[in-house]
């Protein structure tokens, strides 16, 4: 089957004050129609700017993809127009946004929100238009549905103008949803239930997901195939039961063990993984996690590694995986 | 015996909600509706609860960056209720938040220095030289690289603005810290570290934190006691050892039966809570839990359930354990 998203050698710069900063370094993955791709890593590594890569979103004039291509449906983003774009955005690909107050419009009602992007995008009356909004609102578990249409985003909890988003970006049956860090804010049954309407669409719409999360439970009950990043490259990706059975990085390694456990002894101190990122402006040559690493040998420091196959599906680039 | 450093009592919290043509206040929404807690010195209470039942309110309301509608709030025996801004002004560098949208409550034009330096300018924390060092010192804490002193928000990921609101609330030393879903949007590994940094904080100073999470793994792993909210109210409080093991609430039995297990292999029925979310501005009569708890029987219709204490510390609000006590 033909993969829906292909991202190749992905490359994305920000202008800042102190140079330029390469947030995404030659990132590829793919996925597949109706599947779901979890995309993992330390905060700052570049998950969200590589999907704002793939939405064309990125702030203007400071981001820009260098190189690599995006092909959605065969189609590659990175040469549409404006106008070819903003047909796709919200309606073919809908995107949840990491943080939904820098997302929502606060000077607009939450029901406007909504029907904005059905009317942009379809010639439905605005009777349905407001039935749709209704709806959705229903499904993401928003109560008073028809009362919330009238708030504000600062009216709403957290949780909620989380679900506001998620209900815009699935208001159009999209058949690709971006979804970055989508239940957050959400307390476990809600979350229970978002995925659960996620996982529906999949079955009737065939509908795939690129899923960014920080929890692990969440990539372990949702996702086939794993993707896993660290400092703007990705490090290593498998199926699910790869990356979580079998880890070959050390980075995947240390992310694994850091889970806290409902057993673990309260207060105790939990496990982490020892040193801090490098800055994207002091990267040093060589492999980028080698300062906290613990099978970091003398080449590691001039030697970038390159991903090899541990087996068809799963890939690392370590030059020690082989020896832990 | 020493009092605790904060007691809630009744309190209350009800926006009102505009609605209709004339736009006029006709309803309220009972974001917190009488909540009763406290927070020993040095103790970390949890604080779970679906979203939208009204945890961020209640954070707030401690906090005084909103007024409640009615009930009181001591800090340290001094009633804070209903001081005014100028008043508070002394007790808000004891009392912090982290917020849990951390793009809301950072100045974006302002840069990272001038953000971590503010609250130290404003309540007179030393010279220029010295507030400088506590600025480095509080990136190093959260795990910042030096050179975010002259960079903005915006520069910044989800997780690496969470970092900056943290070390802007442990900036002042405070005596409470109200945390606000503060790890959410932090990796597993980063999460343990400001995890670990939050406990040690407590150990060495006497900390105290009221703890706002939906990861009841990270919520257990920081809180001595843990309370559970539902629409407004406590339902449920005791030590977090009892919660996860003899939880009494249908509600909060259900909670702990949704927690994600990462374990891929681990295939498990993704439990609903069936019925519809309940409303603030129109909450159900009765038990405000009934429409959807699974074991809901006459009583549970007609009257709001009382507190039951069950043990010294373990309080439920449930008809269930009520007639429990009764037999
Ligand atoms: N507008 C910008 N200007 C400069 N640098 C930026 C900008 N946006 C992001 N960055 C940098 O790019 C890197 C990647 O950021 P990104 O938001 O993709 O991280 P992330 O993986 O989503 O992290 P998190 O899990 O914390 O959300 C970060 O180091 C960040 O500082
Ligand atoms: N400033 C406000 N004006 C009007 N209503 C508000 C305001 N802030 C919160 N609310 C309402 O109060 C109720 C409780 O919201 P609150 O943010 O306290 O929930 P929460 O428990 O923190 O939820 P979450 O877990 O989603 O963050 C919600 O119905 C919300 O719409
Ligand atoms: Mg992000
Ligand atoms: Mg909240």
């Amino acid at each position: 089957m033909p993969n829906l998203l292909e991202i190749h050698d992905l490359v994305t710069e920000f202008d800042t004050d102190e140079g330029v900063v390469r947030a995404v370094d030659q990132v590829s993955f793919e996925v597949k129609p109706g599947a779901t791709l979890g995309l993992v890593g330390e905060s700052g590594c570049g998950k969200s700017v590589t999907a704002l890569s793939v939405m064309q979103l990125l702030p203007n004039p400071a981001g820009r993809i260098v190189s690599g291509n995006i092909f959605f449906q065969g189609l590659d983003l990175t040469h549409l127009s404006i106008a070819e774009m903003e047909n796709l955005r919200g309606n073919e690909i809908g995107m949840v946004f990491q943080e939904p107050m820098t997302a929502l419009n606060p000077v607009q009602t939450i029901g406007r929100q909504l029907t904005e992007v059905l009317h942009l995008h379809t010639d439905q009356s605005d009777a349905s238009a407001l039935q749709a909004a209704v709806e959705i609102l229903e499904k993401v578990g928003i109560p008073s549905p028809e009362i919330r249409l009238s708030e504000y985003p600062h009216q709403l909890s957290g949780g909620m103008r989380q679900r506001v988003l998620i209900a815009i970006a699935l208001i159009c049956s999209p058949s690709l949803l971006i979804a970055d860090e989508p239940t957050t804010a959400l307390d476990v049954t809600i979350q229970a239930q978002i995925l659960d309407l996620i996982e529906n669409l999949q079955k009737q719409l065939g509908m795939a997901v690129l899923m960014i999360t920080h929890d692990l439970g969440v990539i372990a009950e949702t996702c086939q195939d794993v993707v896993v990043m660290y400092a703007g490259k990705v490090v290593e990706k498998g199926s699910v039961f790869d990356i979580f059975d079998h880890p070959k990085h050390p980075y995947t390694q240390g992310l694994l063990r850091s889970i806290p456990r409902l057993d673990s002894p309260a207060k105790s101190k939990l496990e982490v993984i020892d040193g801090m990122v490098p800055g994207l402006l002091d990267l040093p040559s060589g492999c980028r996690f080698q300062n906290r690493c613990p099978l970091k040998t003398a080449q590691c420091e001039y030697t970038s590694p390159a991903m090899e196959l541990v087996n068809s599906n799963h890939q690392v680039s370590c030059l020690n995986w082989k020896n832990p | 015996m020493t009092q605790p450093l904060l007691t809630v009592d009744n309190l209350k919290l009800h926006f009102p909600v505009k609605s209709g043509l004339l736009r006029r206040t006709a309803l309220y929404n009972r974001a917190v509706d009488g909540v009763t807690l406290h927070v020993k010195r040095g103790e970390t209470l949890g604080l779970v609860g679906e979203s939208g039942c009204g945890k961020t309110s209640l954070g707030r309301c401690i906090a005084r960056l909103y007024k409640p509608t009615s009930g009181q709030i001591h800090f340290d025996g001094q009633d804070i209720s209903h001081l005014t801004h100028k008043a508070m002004l002394p007790i808000r560098q004891d009392i912090q938040m982290i917020f849990q949208d951390p793009m809301e409550s950072l100045n974006a034009r302002h840069t990272i220095g001038d953000i971590l330096e503010e609250p130290l300018i404003i309540h007179r924390a030393g010279e220029y030289a010295v507030r400088q060092q506590r600025v480095r010192a509080l990136l190093d804490i959260v795990g910042l690289p030096m050179r975010s002193i002259s960079r903005y928000p915006f520069e910044f990921s989800g997780g690496q603005r969470q970092r900056i609101g943290i070390a802007r609330a442990i900036a002042l030393n405070p005596r409470l810290i109200i945390c606000d879903e503060p790890v959410s949007a932090l990796d597993v590994s980063i999460q343990s570290q400001i995890l670990n940094l939050l406990i040690e904080l407590q150990k060495e100073y006497g900390l105290s934190y009221l703890f706002i999470a939906h990861d009841l793994a990270v919520v257990k792993h920081v809180s001595d006691r843990i309370a559970i909210m539902y629409l407004g109210k406590i339902i449920e409080e005791g030590p977090s050892q009892l919660i996860y093991s003899q939880a009494r609430h249908p509600y909060t039995q259900s909670l702990i039966n949704a927690i994600p297990v990462p374990d891929p292999h681990h295939k498990r029925q993704r439990e609903i809570i069936v019925g519809d979310v309940p409303s603030p501005i129109h909450p159900p009569g009765g038990c405000s839990f009934h429409p959807r708890c699974p074991r809901q029987f006459t009583p549970c219709l007609a009257k709001q359930p009382a507190q039951v204490t069950l043990s010294e510390q373990h309080k439920v609000s449930c008809h269930l354990s009520a007639s429990h006590d009764a037999s």
